[in-house]
């Protein structure tokens, strides 16, 4: 390897001449496992820049625990749950905060082991740089090239490899350019641009705040240096007006004012605005702050606004620039982080929050899983826990998104489980998806349209001496999202039941029919109706209403998976 | 030392406040978030600094409107009266519904901090209390002070975090939290404590309060008043502070960091009696805020165990 000073990526020595105003909120992430001497690093960062209180570190002293060889274990002043302090791992994020006189700093500390990608992508979410720490025995891990990746799918903008552990490689030069020409190619192939490296030892404070006199080949800035000359990312001011309306204000009959934060671009008194989704154009009349009016607002702004017209807006609507309207529609591509132990299910109806609104969704397809330790794509039937992959979303009702890449705030989602209320995932939108235009050909939706939207066939379940299990059943069926019918004795006359049967077929419904008396020649000819394959008919037994009810659930789930891999087969 | 020499603070600057419009529009947008996702909100008045920034902070989400929810205060009867006053004073100059929750049958029953020792009196009077304050209420969502600075185990907090139906908190199952997408969603029982000032830093509070001109009970401001030294401590003599034996009274320059019950929270010397002042000595201070509190410190993780319960 050639003797040649190390020259850090042309790109940082840009970033770093613009200054910075004091003052201002610049919010990083660290990625990396126990081992690299993560939380070393960021007790480092926190004792040097003084941000440790004494009283704080008293009690560190004090503690029986002590993995670090140095006095003090840096380690100890971030891991904050007793879980972690036992088995000596960071099992979840944990926020940080310290200041110099330059800036206010937040920390995302998130844990790198690989069952936790999750806290990963929650601690990446809202940060503008991310520290990325590479073990200087160990050379660019997996682990390593995952947070990169994460880090960058997230949109964090500055990605900084800290080449940590240099003490033990004898401060060498060598080691160090080896690894960051390493790093260097894994974050090209990503595209990742912005790469600042510098080889610190957290342990001993080498260019973690202050510069190393044992590390004099390297020039650039150090960590903290680095950090407090980054442009916080913050949505550009030219990009378009997006502002999501998060509450309506209305003191009295006279003030009506629609309350929420700038996304992106500038609000300006006077200016002509589209509201969505009724498409109404109208014009800023005022901004509202605390006790004042300010002409215009910028992106984080939180301010309240007032309209030249009268018109109907309600949260979850969106104040957007004429000239240049997001996405409306219920289609789109999206990349997915599952953070549930259970698996993401494509037949299933999520909540999904996106800015204020909350629609149901499905997850109909995944077209592809990421391998992020290869960054391979790989064909995938579910997806579990912090898997990432690429999926279709469609939702009952319009959402108004830009590509994440364009916009953080109007890109971004999370998936909620509508049964149990957890986040079970989080996305960031790609493109929209073109629906298929209804008025160039009009023709009425199809049996193979409505299962893609239902998510299942049609079908019947005959029910005979079982009404509570019917009810229960039917429940059941729809809090999971399948579009079900109950057809009780007392709902129609026995002679309408055929046309009755009919009609439910061609809707679509799974029909749970609870007839009262035998009708041994009605089950016959429903079960005609529906054909074979689509009919259930329930053989009495003595188990319980509960216990009948998921007897026939798991029939039907294992039905419609079978029949929607067929589906996909044939199509 | 008795005379500090005060610069017209350059901290205060303009351009070093920047990072404080970011902070309030962010605490503004999470006010906003649950006031239209709740049922039944309501805000934990503890009468301290902090509340008195969250208040101001519920002030401007909802202007020119009033603040849509009530403030709720869990009286331990404990507390200064100073803290009382204001507390009253204050509710009545905003203009907020102020609902104030003892633990009667705990009180009737002599709970006090002298017998009970502090662990326990805390459970009765603030958690219990608390707990039976908001079941009592119907309320679904709890708006609180507390800061992710001020405690290790309150760094892994959510601003939205999720309580089961007796109120406990399970910092292993918490759900992620991503951009400002917060998920309030929960089943009748359970309810959400949200914590609006999450990102602040005790020095951004004080920052705050500068900038605003917030007010704040007077005994965050030195002067000479009359207490007793016990151990670490020093306690204010006020209703319900005895001497031990062997302790004398005496005339102590000092002022409380934060507020709690009488017998338990300390003062510390100072002469900072106004709020550059304070700021000022924040910068010379390494010793965190809740030091003065014994509760804490009853043993290693003891804010996680009463978090865990239910606690703030």
């Amino acid at each position: 390897m050639a003797t040649t000073p190390v020259e850090p990526t042309p790109q940082i020595q840009n970033a770093a001449s613009k200054p910075v105003s004091a003052g201002t909120l610049l919010r990083f992430s660290t990625a990396g496992s126990v081992d690299d001497g993560k939380s070393t690093l960021i007790g480092r960062l926190l004792y040097d820049s003084q941000a440790v209180l004494e009283d704080q570190l008293a009690s560190v002293k004090k503690s029986k625990i002590n993995r670090a060889a140095g006095p003090i274990d840096f380690s100890l002043l971030t891991d904050g749950l007793r879980a972690e302090r036992e088995q000596g791992i960071t099992i979840d994020v944990a926020y940080r905060y310290f200041s110099t006189p330059r800036r206010k700093f937040i920390i995302a500390d998130t844990p790198g082991h690989e069952q936790y990608t999750r806290n990963m992508a929650t601690g990446s979410s809202t940060a503008d740089a991310s520290v990325v720490l590479v073990d200087a025995t160990k050379g660019v891990l997996r682990q390593s090239r995952r947070h990169a990746y994460i880090a960058h799918l997230l949109g964090v903008q500055h990605i900084i490899a800290a080449v940590n552990k240099m003490d033990l490689v004898g401060f060498s030069q060598d080691v160090f350019e080896r690894i960051v020409a390493e790093f260097q190619q894994f974050a090209s192939q990503l595209g990742i641009r912005n790469v600042y490296a510098v080889p610190v030892s957290a342990l001993e404070g080498d260019n973690v705040v202050r510069g190393s006199k044992r590390m004099p080949w390297f020039t650039g800035p150090t960590l903290l240096e680095h950090l407090e000359n980054l442009r916080a990312t913050g949505a550009s001011l030219d990009a378009p007006l997006r502002f999501p309306v998060q509450y309506v204000i209305r003191p009295d009959a006279t003030f009506r004012g629609f309350a929420g934060q700038v996304a992106s671009g500038t609000l300006r008194a006077g200016q002509n605005v589209i509201a969505l989704p009724s498409k109404v154009k109208t014009r800023v009349r005022s901004i509202i702050a605390f006790e004042s009016e300010p002409l215009s607002a910028a992106p984080g702004d939180s301010v309240t606004v007032t309209l030249e017209d009268e018109i109907d807006i309600s949260r979850g609507d969106m104040l957007v620039a004429e000239e240049q309207v997001p996405s409306a529609g219920t289609a789109f591509q999206a990349m997915l982080v599952w953070m549930h132990n259970e698996p993401l299910d494509p037949h299933k109806i999520y909540l999904l929050k996106h800015t204020a609104r909350t629609v149901r969704a499905r997850i109909h397809q995944i077209r592809y899983r990421v391998d992020v330790n290869t960054l391979d794509q790989l064909p995938a039937k579910k997806l579990d826990m912090n898997d990432i992959a690429a999926v279709d979303v469609k939702t009952t009702l319009p959402l108004f998104f830009d590509p994440y890449r364009l916009n953080r705030t109007t890109g971004s989602f999370i998936v909620i489980d509508p049964l149990t209320n957890v986040t079970v995932g989080a996305g960031i939108i790609e493109r929209a998806i073109e629906e298929q235009p209804h008025t160039s050909q009009r023709r009425n939706s199809t049996k193979e349209e409505r299962i893609l939207r239902f998510g299942h066939p049609s079908g019947a379940v005959w029910l005979k001496g079982r009404p509570h299990v019917a009810e229960l059943l039917e429940r059941r069926l729809f809090d999971e999202g399948w579009h079900a019918q109950l057809a009780g004795p007392n709902d129609f006359l026995a002679h309408e039941l055929v046309t009755v049967a009919k009609a439910y077929q061609l809707s679509g419904h799974i029909t749970i029919f609870s007839p009262l008396d035998d009708g041994t020649d009605q089950k016959r000819v429903v079960r005609a109706i529906y054909g074979p394959d689509a009919f259930f008919a329930v053989k009495i037994d003595d188990d319980t209403d509960e216990e009948a009810t998921e007897r026939i659930m798991k029939v039907l789930r294992k039905w419609r998976d079978k029949q929607s891999d067929s589906q996909k087969g044939s199509s | 030392m008795s005379t500090v020499e005060i610069q017209p603070a350059p901290l205060l600057e303009a351009s070093r406040l920047e990072h404080l419009k970011m902070l309030e529009a962010e605490s503004i947008f999470i006010l906003r978030e649950a006031a239209a996702e709740f049922a039944h909100p309501v805000m934990l008045y503890s009468i301290g600094k902090d509340s008195s920034v969250m208040l101001r902070l519920a002030q401007k989400a909802f202007y020119p409107g009033k603040i849509p929810f009530p403030l709720l205060h869990i009286d331990t009867s404990y507390k200064f009266p100073e803290m009382i006053e204001f507390r009253d004073w204050y509710a009545r100059h905003v203009g907020a519904e102020l609902i104030v929750h003892k633990n009667q049958k705990a009180l009737d029953e002599g709970a006090n901090p002298y017998d009970l020792g502090t662990q326990k009196c805390c459970g009765l009077l603030k958690t219990r209390s608390l707990l039976d304050g908001l079941a009592e209420g119907g309320f679904d969502a709890a708006f609180g002070g507390a800061r992710r600075d001020e405690e290790k185990s309150r760094s892994k907090e959510r601003v939205y975090s999720f309580r089961d139906s007796l109120g406990q908190w399970d910092p292993k199952n918490q759900r992620p939290e991503l951009w400002n997408l917060y998920n309030g969603r929960h089943h009748k029982g359970e309810s959400i404590r949200i914590f609006p000032l999450s990102n602040w830093t005790e020095f951004d509070v004080w920052l705050y309060i500068h900038a605003e001109n917030i007010p704040i009970v007077p005994l965050y401001f030195s002067k000479e008043r009359e207490a007793v030294v016990r151990g670490n401590s020093i306690l204010l003599l006020q209703t319900g502070v005895h001497l031990l034996p062997g302790e004398k009274p005496q005339m102590i320059k000092c002022r409380m960091r934060s507020l709690g019950c009488v017998p338990c929270t300390g003062a510390i010397r100072s002469d900072a009696d106004t709020v550059p002042k304070i700021i000022e000595e924040m910068i010379s201070f390494r010793r965190s805020e809740r030091e003065n509190r014994v509760i804490d410190h009853d043993e290693e993780g003891s804010m996680e165990l009463k978090k865990r319960e239910g606690y703030f």
